[in-house]
């Protein structure tokens, strides 16, 4: 068997047994859906929200709801593994750690994907905004790379230290505004275009390819002792 | 009684400019130091292993035993000096020497939401076993667990999830396996399988290094010792020189001297 081949089946079997893991625990999913919803209905009561405001307020709620709901569920992704030390368990077996890494992206991808296909529905219809589009897909989707890019490497270097649950935040809240930034304006310019407007899934794209390859390269840095 | 080279070496014949695993040292531990902080775990630790030995390290709780297997297990990397396995760089050549090293642990290394079968087919995959079906149910049996191999493991007594760590530990048939204070937790039955499988191995020519605060039983079960007092190695030598009253005045001399 190749090397590629062998680490194709790697990736997949810790995919595998992330969702096969999650799905039993439901430690993550659920409570990230949840807070994400939670946070769209305050958002909804705490702004005043007639017709002329909701371009400017619903995006920012949209993609604060995504961001909290992430670093509240994603910090779990390396927590659990570092438990009693068994974050070993895949360090001791001769897998490359770029390939662990990817694959604990793309878990975080799949439970992200999971939260905004409940979110996205239900910030539609309290918004009232029709905005349920291939091209609201695609910005959230570049969107959602750059933010599980973020939080599943800042998670392996938060799970190290004691405080993670505070050190995760604290790392990855400053490393997101481009993204955050990108996907509010790239969500605006859905619900009201602007003449002009820069190309801002352009930036997302941008942010993605840099952040993925980057972290994929030192995460073997961050996870080894 | 202080060699650092635990047997007479062979003279290795290189092929294409590598030692072949069955020539080599299973270990070859060279002027290795590590330390957390400013606390130094090990210093200046050397020794060599010969194919097919069990070699007890020895000493007392903080001497260093677990960071010396973790450095052989590739999953901690020493300050100084160099750590071969099978003729392989534990460090530059880490992801060969995975493949060559088990590594059974204080706690299992298992998933608890998985079943006994689950954890140990997706190790199977890791290591990219061909029919890891039969060799998981193989060894399920064989470690005593396989009544309860579709149980999920955080459901067992730490005596059982350390049985199904012991396959996980040889499921890929390791050259080297490194057992760190594998008797903690397991009852009669278990331990006399821990020495079945030592002895096993041992006869098959592959080499077992482990740990344990049963002194008799580190003397009984293994070919040579190492002990390590304050991250030094104090002693080492085959297994039926040492007596255990020498052992205790080393350990007794470890205490006094207050670390």
């Amino acid at each position: 068997m190749s090397s590629l081949q062998t680490g194709w089946q790697q990736l997949w079997s810790i995919i595998g047994k992330d969702l096969r893991s999650e799905l039993r625990a439901r430690q993550v999913w659920a409570s990230m859906a949840l807070f994400s919803a939670l946070v769209l209905v305050v958002f909804y009561f705490a702004f005043d929200l007639r017709v002329e405001n909701n371009a400017a307020v619903a995006p920012g709620a949209l993609w604060i709801a995504f961001v909290f709901a992430s670093v509240l569920g994603l910090g779990r992704t390396f927590a659990a593994e570092q438990e009693h030390g068994r974050m070993d368990r895949l360090l001791l077996c001769p897998v490359d750690r770029q390939v662990i890494f990817l694959a604990k992206l793309t878990g975080n991808l799949v439970f992200l994907g999971l939260v905004e296909a409940v979110a996205v529905p239900l910030f539609a219809a309290i918004y009232n905004l029709p905005i349920l589009s291939g091209q609201l897909l695609v910005i959230v989707v570049l969107g959602t790379i750059g933010i599980a890019t973020m939080c599943t490497l800042f998670a392996a270097v938060a799970s190290t230290t004691k405080a993670r649950e505070i050190m995760l935040p604290l790392l990855v809240f400053p490393l997101l505004i481009p993204v955050v930034i990108g996907a509010v304006r790239a969500t605006q310019s859905l619900v009201a275009p602007i003449a002009n407007d820069p190309l801002w899934p352009g930036l997302l794209v941008a942010f993605d390819i840099i952040f993925v390859t980057l972290s994929a390269l030192f995460f073997q840095y961050v996870i080894e002792d | 009684m202080n060699a650092e080279t635990l047997s007479a070496p062979a003279v290795p014949v290189e092929v294409d400019g590598r030692i072949p695993v069955e020539q080599a040292k299973a270990v070859v531990v060279t002027r290795v130091r590590k330390a957390y902080g400013l606390r130094p775990v090990l210093r200046d630790v050397s020794f060599e292993i010969a194919m097919g030995q069990c070699v007890a390290v020895l000493g007392p709780n903080g001497a260093g035993k677990t960071t010396l297997l973790r450095i052989l297990a590739t999953l901690t990397r020493p300050a100084q000096g160099s750590v071969s396995i099978a003729g392989y760089d534990a460090l530059h050549e880490a992801h060969t020497v995975r493949r060559l090293v088990g590594y059974v642990g204080h706690t299992p290394l298992l998933y608890d939401e998985l079943t006994a079968r689950e954890n140990l087919l997706f190790f199977a995959r890791m290591y990219g076993l061909p029919e890891a079906a039969t060799r998981v149910d193989a060894l399920l049996a064989r470690v005593g667990m396989h009544s309860r191999a579709n149980d999920r493991v955080g459901t067992f007594s730490r005596g059982q999830a350390q049985r199904v760590a012991l396959a996980r530990g040889i499921l890929h048939d390791p050259q080297v396996l490194l057992l760190d204070e594998p008797d903690t937790g397991l009852d009669e039955d278990a331990i006399t399988l821990l020495h079945e499988l030592v002895a096993e191995r041992k006869a098959a020519g592959q080499t077992t290094l482990l740990t344990t605060h049963a002194l008799e039983r580190g003397l009984l079960w293994s070919d040579m010792v190492v002990v390590l007092i304050n991250g030094r190695i104090s002693l080492t030598g085959a297994s039926a020189e040492v007596t255990l009253p020498e052992l205790r005045a080393l350990y007794a001399g470890a205490g006094r001297s207050g670390r």
